[in-house]
Order: structure tokens, then sequence, then C-alpha cells
């Protein structure tokens, strides 16, 4: 993107102001570098964003925003019911509640050396992984309808996973508003026998290794040290997420009209939130969220199963758990008064600052830990939510590096065997069951996740804690 | 007819995602060459093995609708069945489309399949004739 399309505001703050149908102006948080490298797509989509009914504030892009369905990935929006605001399924993207869960194990660097072979092999084999890979379940209706209402707190009942496993997760474990009717039968189906499983694409389950500590208060109120090992888990809301998505997307462009809603772009497919079409998506989207939150929970517990059995010593806890594609009911200041917005974070993290009432007790004095996934052969980095960040773009942060070339190009670039040998000559473990799979997702098609993490932290988004880099990574 | 207007599909480049394009001398042949490029998303086509038939029939607003009904069919029916598809044919009529779809159980071994398709989109979406005459259908898949 041209830099001569934005004004400039700081280093880091780029804004477009109010023009044509725009209701409010776009704020892109990023350095003069990721503008440049920012598709211009991502500056139309904030344009049309910006001018959906009901928008609040401004319209945001993170740094590591990018062409999207409709919103940009990195997008995130806060809509009032009461000012005509839309609830968007592109605005949430197709995989619902997809999101970072971090373990921490206990365990430090040199524990690893004589058990990371037999570690890898038993992650790869206890955590379904892939296109055509099955979960342990296979879900009646009634359980599948339990599963949608009742999230992580299900799995729980199941056996997967301890009571202290809900404490650090977004909402308890449990979306409350979740309605399993409303999601139809070829969604349930689709996930009947997926629960527990990774996924394809760039979902993954890494073994990390803490390399640097920026705000040492904070590493220690969350328990991380230099040279622990943790456990990173990245994946959503599986099939059913993505057949919600495609039919209310679907519904709501044939429904815009009767809306009165112009949309210049089909994917930008929105509903009222006061409607019929827009209440029944929440619920179908909560539902959605409770699949991701059960699913990461059953992992999490598969993770376990895998660590008992090379590394008994291992003690596994949950440090949090959050989503990046989502619409939550918060509260925030809009013109200096409180009220509740709808708030669409796409390929966005939440990031509350200290004291908000959402945060996991022990971590509330410090900040929510903001989970952020880098690439298998860069980094990650656990970073928190600041007190500004509620002012600056609704408490909300970056939520990884971001594509920068296809994966049809990445393929041309790379050869899968050869990557996953160039990666083991450098200590890292990749298991899969494709080779293209990880040519595809080859760490130099990603963007550098470092640079999106440092604006993050300049555009006072959140504040870096960990440098994380990885082990072992199982890839779908 | 000139190799350029016999049926064939492609993959094109977007952000972090795939478009899927079919081309053909019919609309129908331009659906079912779009069907290939989503299987070649996930493996080589010419491994499938047509060992067992699935029929969809979908109905939309309009045609560029009813090629994304076709392609979330497809992905419907290969999550739910575990199979993967090499061959298909479509039969289109006014908005309605019967289709069916020859494919096999997914063999991870054999198909190494790389990635999965989630669903297919409205982006990039077209159904018309290119300036050769030869028919067009494609979109992007998100993966």
């Amino acid at each position: 993107m041209e830099t001569t399309l934005l004004q400039r505001v700081s280093e880091s703050e780029w804004r477009i102001d109010p023009q044509g149908k725009m209701r409010v102006p776009a704020i892109l948080f990023a350095s003069e570098e990721l503008i440049r490298d920012m598709d211009t797509k991502v500056y139309e989509q904030i344009v049309n964003v910006a001018s959906l009914p009901g928008i609040q504030k401004a319209a945001y892009a993170m740094p590591d925003a990018h062409w999207g369905y409709g919103f940009p990935i990195g997008g995130v929006a806060a809509f009032d019911p009461d000012e005509g605001g839309v609830v968007s399924a592109g605005g949430v993207g197709f995989d619902i509640s997809c999101g970072v869960r971090t373990l921490l194990t206990g365990l430090k660097g040199d524990d690893l050396p004589p058990i990371k072979h037999a570690l890898a092999d038993a992650l790869y084999r206890h955590i379904p992984a892939g296109v055509g890979s099955r979960g342990l379940l296979d879900l009646s209706d009634q359980e599948l309808d339990e599963m949608l209402a009742g999230g992580a707190q299900w799995a729980l009942r199941l056996g997967y996973g301890t009571a202290a496993d809900l404490e650090r997760t977004e909402e308890h474990g449990t979306m409350a508003g979740a309605q399993p009717d409303a999601v139809s039968d070829f969604a349930k189906n689709r996930q009947r026998r997926e629960m527990g499983t990774l996924g394809s694409g760039n979902h993954y389950l890494e073994v990390q290794q803490v390399v640097a500590i920026f705000d040492q208060a904070s590493a220690e109120a969350f328990g991380i040290h230099p040279g622990d090992i943790v456990v990173s888990i990245h994946c959503g809301s599986r099939g059913l997420g993505h057949q919600i998505g495609t039919e209310f997307l679907r519904d709501m462009v044939a429904q815009a009209a009767e809306y009165g809603i112009e949309l210049p772009d089909r994917e930008l497919a929105c509903a009222p939130i006061r409607s019929p079409i827009g209440e029944k998506y929440l619920g179908a989207m909560r539902a959605a969220i409770n699949c991701a939150l059960a699913n990461r929970q059953i992992i999490t517990q598969l993770v376990r199963r895998a660590f008992a059995e090379v590394a008994p010593q291992a003690e596994l806890t949950v440090l949090y758990d959050v989503s990046h594609n989502t619409c939550k009911v918060e509260e925030h200041k809009v013109n200096g008064h409180s009220k509740q917005v709808f708030i669409h974070r796409k390929g966005a993290t939440r990031a509350f600052g200290p004291n908000h009432p959402a945060v996991p007790e022990a971590l509330r004095a410090t900040g929510q830990p903001v989970l952020i996934g880098g690439t298998m052969g860069t980094a990650s980095y656990i970073l928190i939510g600041t007190p500004d960040s509620e002012s600056r773009s609704f408490s909300s942060s970056c939520h990884g590096a971001g594509r920068r070339m296809s994966r049809h190009e990445a393929t041309k670039h790379w050869r899968g065997r050869q990557l996953i040998d160039e990666l083991a000559s450098r200590g890292i473990l990749i298991r899969s069951p494709s080779a293209r799979g990880v040519a595809e997702e080859a760490p130099g098609a990603y963007k550098d996740v470092s640079a999106v993490v440092e604006v993050s932290e300049k555009a006072g988004l959140s504040r870096r804690v960990a440098r994380l880099e990885p082990v072992i990574c199982v890839k779908g | 007819m000139d190799i350029a207007s016999q049926p064939h599909w492609e993959h094109f480049a977007h952000g972090a995602d795939i478009g899927v394009r079919g081309i053909g001398t019919t609309k129908s042949e331009a659906f079912e060459q779009a069907a290939v490029a989503l299987t070649a998303v996930l493996t080589d086509p010419s491994q499938v093995v047509a060992r067992s038939e699935v029929r969809v029939e979908r109905e939309a607003a309009d045609t560029e609708a009813l090629l994304v009904e076709w392609l979330n069919a497809l992905v419907y029916e290969m999550a739910v069945r575990r199979m993967i598809f090499g061959r298909f044919a479509v039969r289109l009529e006014a908005n309605r489309l019967h289709g069916s779809a020859w494919g096999e159980e997914v063999d991870i071994a054999r198909h190494e399949p790389a990635v999965e398709v989630k669903g297919a989109t409205y982006t990039s979406l077209f159904v018309g004739q290119n300036a050769d005459g030869a028919w067009v259908a494609q979109c992007v898949v998100d993966v």
C-alpha cells in the first residue's frame, strides 16, 4: 500500500479521515515498512468496514493486517445496536474462535535433549492433525448440543482437563448465549467426529522455549522464566465454524437489501444486531466459540497424555487461552461515555489491561496475556494488554505474523522434505502428514512477527513479555 | 478446438488462500473443472481412484452463487464422508445444479493431503465467458 493514501499520525499510527460513505475514520497501526508491505485491499476493506451502520469511533487495522474476506484479517470494529449497529459473519471470519492456548510445563530447555524425539513422536501420535484425521469422540445429536452449549466446561465433564484450566480460559470456558438450535445439521455433521483435532493450514501445536524476557514483573506473574519449555496450541472451531460462517454469509447477503444495507462487497455481508438473522447468527457464532474452547481443552488433555509417556515429571498448566476471531459484547468508552458494544475482532486479539474484571483473578493486577503465534522457524510472543489499549483500539492487539506470500508461491520456493531437514539441523523437529503442507507454511512465507509485535508495543496496543522459539512443531 | 479451450483447471494466488478456476467449452464443464481445481488444493487429482459416486443437488439465486454452493457442497461431502474426489459431472438447469462426484476415502499415505479446504468464498467470484469464448468458473477458497 502507498503511504500517500494515508495521513500519518505517529511513527506507528496512520489515519483515513471519513470520506464518501465512511461513517467514522479508519486507523491503521503499522510502521512505514509494514504499510508498504500491506496489500492495497486492506485499505479498501477497512474503508468499507468504516462505512457499516452503527460503527463506533473508528475501524481499526492491526499491524499484521492483510487481505481478508470483507473485513481485513487484523480488523477490529465495534457496533452499537441502539444506533442500527450490525453483526457481520465476514467480520468474525470463517474459523470462528480460532485462537491460541499456551501451557506451562515446568520443564527447562536442558530437560529436552534426551526426550525430544520421543516427545515429538508422542505428540504426533496423540493429537490428530491434518486432512482426514478423526478425533477420539463420535458425538450423538444430544452430545453435540451439550458441547455447543457447554464449551470447555463440557470437555471437563468428560474428563478432559481440570477446573484450574477453565480459570485461565476466556469466558471461563463457556461462552454465554450460545444457541445450539441456531446451528444447522450440516455444521453439526461436519463436527461430529472432529473434536480434539488440530486441523490443517496455519494451525499447529508447538513445543517452545522461552528465549527472552522483556518485562520481568509480568513474566513472573505469568509464571514464565528464561529457558522454560511451554506448549502452544493454535486451532479453532474446525468444520463447524466454517459451515456456520458460510451459511450465514450466504443468508446475510440475501437479506441485506431487506434491511436497507448496501454491500460494497458480498463478503462484507452483515445484518442488524437486532434482527432475527442477526440474533440467530450471534447464537450460532457463540456455539462455535464453545466448540473451539472445547476443542482446545480436549487437545490440552491429549498433550498431557503425550507428556506423561515421555516426561512424567512435567506438570502442564494453562497460562491462558485467547480467541482471535470473535464478536463479543463488551463495555467500552465512546465519546466519554461507557456503553455496551459488539466488538468484531477478526485476526485480532483481545488485550485487556490491568484490573479488567474479565482477566483471571491471579493475573488481574498485571493484565491479560496476549498470545501471538509466529511460524515454525522463527518465533512466537507472549504480550500483555496495556492500560492504553482500551482507548487506542477497544482493547485489541495483533494476532500473528500474517502471510506475505501465497501458498502457491511458497511451494515454488520451498520443498517440504528439504525444509523439514533444514529446520531439524537447527534443532526444530517437524511432525506432519504432508510435506506439501509444510512447504506452504514455510517460515519465509510469513511477515516478520518481531516487527509486528514491536509496532504493537510502540502503538500502545500491548507490551512484549517474552519471546518463544519453536523446538517441536506438529503441523496438520 | 485449440488447446486453450480444452477443459482444464488452474489455481491463482490470493493472500493466505488459493483461487480455483475451471475453464471449459460450456458452463457445466467450467463447473466440473473448478471442482478438479478444488481437489488439486489438497492433492494430485490424478491420484484419486473413482471408487464410488456421491450426488449433490443445489439451488442458488444466480449462477455465481451456484458455483459457491457447488464447491461448498463438495467441501461438505469430503468432510463428512472423509472422501476425496477426482472426477465430476455437472448438469445445470437455470439456477439449479445436478452434480456427481467420483472418488474414494482419503488415504493419508497415498494422497498426502496438503491442506483442508474449509469453504468456497465470494472473493474473485466469476462465472462467464472469456475473450476466446471459453467458459470460466472461479472463486477463492479458504484453507
